[in-house]
């Protein structure tokens, strides 16, 4: 048997490996930031993949990249505004409206920060996605990252990363066509209170053309009980056949980046005044929903902006 | 005077390699291990108590040696050992048993580490990615070797209200790998194909085996009170383990695994834990940095323990078990230890 005091315990050189921030282009498997076997570094670090500690794969996230630029320039067109809102370093909190039953903002806002500003966005979404099977791994591979507040803290505070939210969760895709860019109720206004603790800004982001690309007609609650789903839509691409109900509309897609919203309070704060916190919120919420008018008052045309 | 030191579980793994682990320690005067079977280690010096399983002769032991540590590693976290019943007799019985020891009107005990497992956290789509000390457990305990280490948290927590004078910790530790344990996350792996859930990928954190005696040893020789995660720093996905080992996947149906699993058992040929099941959909991710920051530096990473789990297969499958069986034999160990015919000096006494 293995001695105990076969090894004699050497301060090794500590390494913040944990809580490193992977780089983010496509990093050779060699220069691999995670961490390897301390024994004196006598044992050859034997990982093979890149899959960061958030289940992150940038190899897997530069074929997303490549496989959906196409999508992003070509079918949606995406258009950015104010881009400039979104800081080049430091963590910060994306909060956007949610739209189209599979929603195709968060994959579009993902897309664009990345390409344009090089930096990585970890998309924070409901659990449902981790416990699909496929699905779950395929997008926590492509930068997905449940949204808990403990997570969305590791990211923001302590890695001061991008993370994107939607605060209206799956009340935002899930809304009919009707309703289309009318904003459902922000949570509970946890985002706001993870900013607060995270001690970073939050940046607004209003999006125009993703309820147009995939508009929900009407729902099948007993359908989406059954499957676990938090709603079962039927969508007007259904009309395409099997595959059109994968597939989004051409919509014209604009982005409106809004100013920052930073608040004046202590990071780490065990509690923030719920109050506050709501009217924060409530505040964010307005904004979007005012950019969102604003936006649509100026759109001559759904298909070309 | 040096310390007395109680171990509970001393043919376990984990008893005997902390007993070793103390024979060499010269501050510690008195090493009492107690178990229900044999030691299956050499040891030295320590003391072998033969007891029940829930330990019914302990405040005996207590009162009668005066020891002043208590290391409660016999807790059972693999629930292919052994039957339900036997695992609560020796995990919630035994751990009530031995704190109605510790706490009772007299007790010389001041410090006590006590070997849980993460498993306490359980595994679900809900969780963060890293458990802290203070969080709790979001889903139900769906395993019966969780529910089991939930009563014996339980029974810890009630015994360090009670006894503010004692110091103690509980460590909460990962996935061990190792070149000598056996786990079932470790049989997993060391079947011809490893099963896997079709459609998931989940991040698995491991420590090595060292680690965990270092950490229990770290436990007894400092002054840290309270609830500790053990873990190695980083997470692996279970394909890259799975290529690490050089074992390819059998995928699993993502739902109603127990139809294959459970035939599978009857026909005695694997047997796959509950709690692995659970874990290799969503795995589990502990934040180890309550215990570096209290001073314990991990020797091993993940990725490192499992490296060096790979090296120790490739050994073993060229020379096969280098363990030449030890057996206890009760006369001769009386005989080293307590016979006036042993010179005893070497140990300077």
């Amino acid at each position: 048997m293995a001695g105990h005091d076969e090894h004699p315990r050497e301060p090794a050189p500590r390494r913040a490996t944990t809580a490193e921030i992977v780089p983010f282009r496509l990093p050779p498997v060699a220069d691999d930031p995670e961490p390897e076997g301390r024994r004196g570094d006598a044992l050859p670090d034997p990982r093979t993949g890149d899959v960061d500690e958030w289940g992150r794969s940038e190899r897997v996230r530069a074929i997303v990249r490549k496989a959906y630029d196409p999508m992003y320039r070509r079918w949606f067109r995406a258009e950015w505004e104010g881009l400039e809102n979104v800081p080049t370093e430091g963590g910060a909190l994306l909060v956007s409206n949610h739209a189209g039953a599979i929603p195709s903002d968060a994959p579009t806002i993902m897309h664009g920060i990345e390409t344009e500003l090089g930096r990585p966005v970890y998309g924070m979404a409901d659990h449902f996605f981790k416990s699909t099977p496929v699905v779950g791994t395929l997008w926590s591979r492509g930068g997905g990252v449940v949204a808990h507040p403990d997570n969305a803290y590791r990211l923001l505070r302590e890695q001061q990363q991008l993370a994107l939210v939607f605060p209206e969760g799956s009340k935002g895709p899930g809304k009919t066509y009707n309703e289309r860019y009318r904003l459902r109720r922000f949570g509970r206004g946890g985002f706001v209170e993870i900013a607060m603790r995270a001690g970073v800004p939050i940046i607004p982001i209003a999006v125009v053309g993703a309820e147009e690309s995939m508009p929900i007609l009407f729902k099948i609650p007993s359908l989406a009980k059954a499957i676990g789903a938090p709603y079962f839509p039927i969508t007007a691409n259904m009309a395409f056949g099997p595959l059109g109900a994968l597939v989004h509309f051409p919509a014209k897609f604009k982005l409106r980046v809004l100013e920052p919203v930073t608040f004046d309070v202590e990071p780490d704060q065990p509690r923030y005044s719920r109050s506050r916190i709501m009217d924060e919120s409530e505040a964010i919420r307005q904004q979007i929903q005012e950019a969102l008018f604003d936006m649509l008052r100026q759109r001559r045309s759904v298909w070309f902006g | 005077m040096g310390r007395r030191v109680l171990i509970t579980g001393l043919s376990t793994f984990w008893g005997g390699r902390l007993a070793q682990a103390l024979e060499a320690d010269p501050d510690v005067d008195v090493i009492i291990g107690l178990d229900t079977r044999e030691p299956r280690v050499k040891l030295e010096r320590t003391e072998y108590v033969r007891s029940d399983e829930n330990y019914s002769i302990l405040s005996r032991i207590v009162k009668a040696t005066g020891v002043d540590t208590i290391a409660h590693t016999f807790l059972v976290v693999d629930s292919t050992q052994m039957s339900s019943r036997a695992m609560h007799e020796i995990n919630v019985i035994g751990t009530m048993n031995l704190f109605a020891a510790a706490s009772a009107a007299g007790s010389t005990v001041r410090r006590v580490v006590v070997k849980s497992a993460s498993l306490v956290y359980g595994s679900s789509p809900k969780d963060p990615y890293w458990f802290r000390e203070t969080d709790r457990r979001v889903a139900a305990p769906r395993t019966r070797v969780e529910r089991s280490l939930l009563e014996v948290e339980s029974y810890v927590r009630d015994f360090a209200r009670d006894n503010p004078h004692v110091c103690l910790s509980l460590l909460r530790f990962c996935n061990v790998v190792g070149p000598d344990i056996a786990t079932p996350l470790l049989q997993a792996l060391s079947l011809p194909f490893a099963p896997k859930v079709a459609g998931y990928d989940p991040r698995f954190q491991l420590i090595h085996e060292d680690d965990v005696v270092d950490a229990i040893l770290f436990a007894l020789d400092h002054e840290v009170p309270g609830i500790f995660n053990v873990a190695g720093d980083g997470q692996i996905p279970w394909s890259e383990m799975m290529a690490i080992v050089g074992k390819r996947g059998i995928p699993m149906p993502p739902f109603g695994i127990a139809a294959v699993t459970s035939p599978l058992r009857r026909l005695g040929l694997v047997d796959l834990a509950p709690e692995l099941i659970e874990l290799l959909k969503y795995g589990r991710g502990i934040d180890n940095r309550r215990f570096k920051d209290a001073g314990f530096e991990y020797r091993y990473t993940s990725a490192g323990a499992l490296a060096a789990y790979v090296e120790a297969e490739r050994l073993r499958r060229t020379v096969g078990d280098r363990d030449a069986g030890y057996r206890y034999e009760e006369d001769v160990e009386q005989f080293f230890r307590h016979s006036p015919a042993v010179l005893r000096d070497q140990r300077g006494e």
